[in-house]
């Protein structure tokens, strides 16, 4: 069976070409920071599960020096010139679309024949790894086919993929920080204490006014813990499940439906969810790495009020 | 009696940001300073923060897709996809957007989550074609227009994720809400959760849609 340890023999053989090729810019002035950030990764996702936790707790501050110290730069080498681009482009075409569509088109079968064919018997792809695992067969699938078609120089799509990845830069390891932060706060109690305070507060008899509060709470945990799945259970057990459903008689999916989705509006505003928010704007090269959260906010707080109109009127009005 | 001192962490993490230090030194100084507070031994601390982040390498794997599209981006795939977009008649930014907020959100609600995403499809895609059709609208865009249109395009992206995927049955988000209510005794079915995401995308839908229009008159105003 094709399980996560299949995929994460795969990341780390890509980032080592990373490694290689930073290593092989020399346009970039910090290129050996890079390499050695990059080449911890695919360290990490190939033999993590063999140092113990103290040794990738030591991985983990090694990678936070490098990046704290800002020994990360990003070179300026242009491997095709924007002219030699455009007359590619002209070239080419459309056809050029058909790589990149592979991937999420292999998404797409793949997800398909898993869950609706007798496929999903055979038990090839463990359940948990599928998404992933099939996103590694078309990016495998998509560069095959780029080789064959377009034959760029052998290690093209090293130099290509190290451009972007030192485009993002520390950012790409943000998300999976972020992941092992929650399970600190988790571990040294942060959820319990918020839902403590948060209860404490609520107030007698209103049930509009518990409605906003469960709402808003939802929405600052979540922007604290960067996503809407730590805050849910504990905001659940403050004011959702004892005063929302038990007390004031709110139905129980509507108030478990749209308090998630109110979290969900936090998570547009907040540089903790990094993969959705951070990781973005360094990838399209935006100047204000909270660019894309500041566009996010008009639509947030519109979203958040119609939720709670929702939860209100669909929870206990109806 | 409550111990707020945990708490503190969480300070460190807004202040930091706030100030912009980089944001790995921040985490990681916020996960050491919480853990000691939670009454954690610094060796404890450090086992917990490298089992967290060991176990959690999955959210990283999608950097495998970059050396695809970093290779297309050497043969024009940006460029082509500006021509494209500059051929079709009344396409605008806003439009364009529009569209693909409604496809994206139809697609999460099929579960199709990673179809689209920001390395996948923003970044080689929806954003070039973006600032091209903007550019037809706007003549040239200065700087700060442009930061604009590219934010809005992966701020598109992630309306439409979270506002479509609660519909799909069996998404983290709604076995997550079943389970935690099922520990109250409290027992629902995906359905009745996911029906309840309904309303939610459809505002989702009317007010980003909506900004995305102003987005076109805006636009054509400054030009």
């Amino acid at each position: 069976m094709i399980n996560l340890h299949w995929l994460y023999v795969l990341a780390g053989a890509v980032f080592a070409g990373f490694a290689l090729g930073s290593a092989r810019d020399e346009t970039n002035a910090k290129r050996w920071g890079n390499t050695l950030f990059w080449a911890l990764l695919a360290v990490s996702f190939w033999f993590g599960d063999f140092f113990g936790d103290v040794g990738n707790g030591m991985l983990v501050l090694a990678l936070v020096a490098i990046a704290g110290l800002n020994l990360i730069g990003r070179g300026s080498k242009q491997s095709t010139t924007p002219e030699q681009r455009q007359q590619s482009a002209d070239r080419y075409g459309n056809k050029l679309f058909v790589p990149a569509l592979i991937i999420p088109f292999t998404a797409f079968v793949g997800t398909m024949l898993f869950n609706y064919t007798p496929l999903k018997g055979l038990n090839l792809i463990d359940p948990k790894a599928v998404t992933l695992v099939l996103l590694g067969c078309g990016v495998i699938i998509a560069l095959i086919v780029s080789y064959a078609w377009l034959r760029p120089p052998a290690l093209a799509a090293v130099d290509e993929g190290s451009r972007l990845m030192n485009g993002v830069g520390w950012a790409a390891v943000l998300p999976q920080m972020l992941a092992s932060l929650g399970v600190i706060f988790a571990a040294a109690g942060v959820g319990t204490t918020i839902g403590a305070i948060v209860g404490a507060i609520i107030p007698q008899g209103s049930v509009l006014l518990a409605v906003v509060l469960y709402a808003l709470g939802m929405v600052v945990f979540t922007m604290i813990m960067g996503n809407a799945f730590a805050a849910f259970p504990v905001m659940a057990a403050a004011i959702g499940v004892p005063i929302l459903i038990q007390a004031d008689g709110g139905k129980a999916a509507v108030v478990g439906a749209v308090g998630m989705l109110s979290g969900f509006c936090g998570t547009l505003m907040t540089p903790m969810a990094a993969n959705f928010n951070i990781v973005p704007a360094a990838l399209l090269e935006l100047k204000n790495q909270y660019g894309v959260i500041k566009v996010q906010v008009a639509t947030a707080i519109p979203l958040l009020i119609a939720n709670i109109i929702i939860l209100y009127v669909a929870g206990f009005r109806l | 009696m409550i111990d707020y001192w945990p708490l503190l962490g969480i300070a460190l993490v807004v202040i930091g940001f706030a100030l912009r230090f980089n944001p790995l030194l921040v985490v990681a100084v916020a996960a050491i300073v919480t853990g000691l507070l939670g009454h954690m031994s610094f060796l404890k601390v450090l086992a917990t923060l490298g089992h967290g982040f060991n176990e959690n390498r999955y959210v990283t794997i999608i950097w495998i897709i970059l050396p695809v599209v970093g290779l297309l981006e050497r043969y024009g795939l940006q460029e082509q996809a500006r021509t494209l977009i500059a051929g079709i008649r009344g396409a605008t930014a806003g439009r364009l957007l529009i569209v693909y907020l409604a496809v994206r959100q139809i697609l999460s609600a099929l579960g199709l989550t990673t179809v689209a995403g920001h390395p996948q499809t923003v970044r080689p895609l929806v954003a070039p074609m973006v600032v091209a059709a903007a550019e037809k609208q706007h003549g040239k865009l200065d700087e700060e227009t442009t930061e604009h249109v590219k934010a809005m395009s992966a701020a598109t992206d992630n309306v439409g994720l979270f506002f479509g995927e609660d519909i799909f049955l069996a998404i983290a988000s709604i076995l997550l809400i079943q389970g935690s209510l099922a520990s109250f005794g409290i027992q629902l079915t995906p359905f009745q959760l996911s029906v309840w995401a309904i309303p939610s995308a459809i505002c989702a839908f009317l007010i980003h849609g909506t900004r995305l229009l102003l987005l076109d008159r805006q636009l054509g105003r400054q030009k």
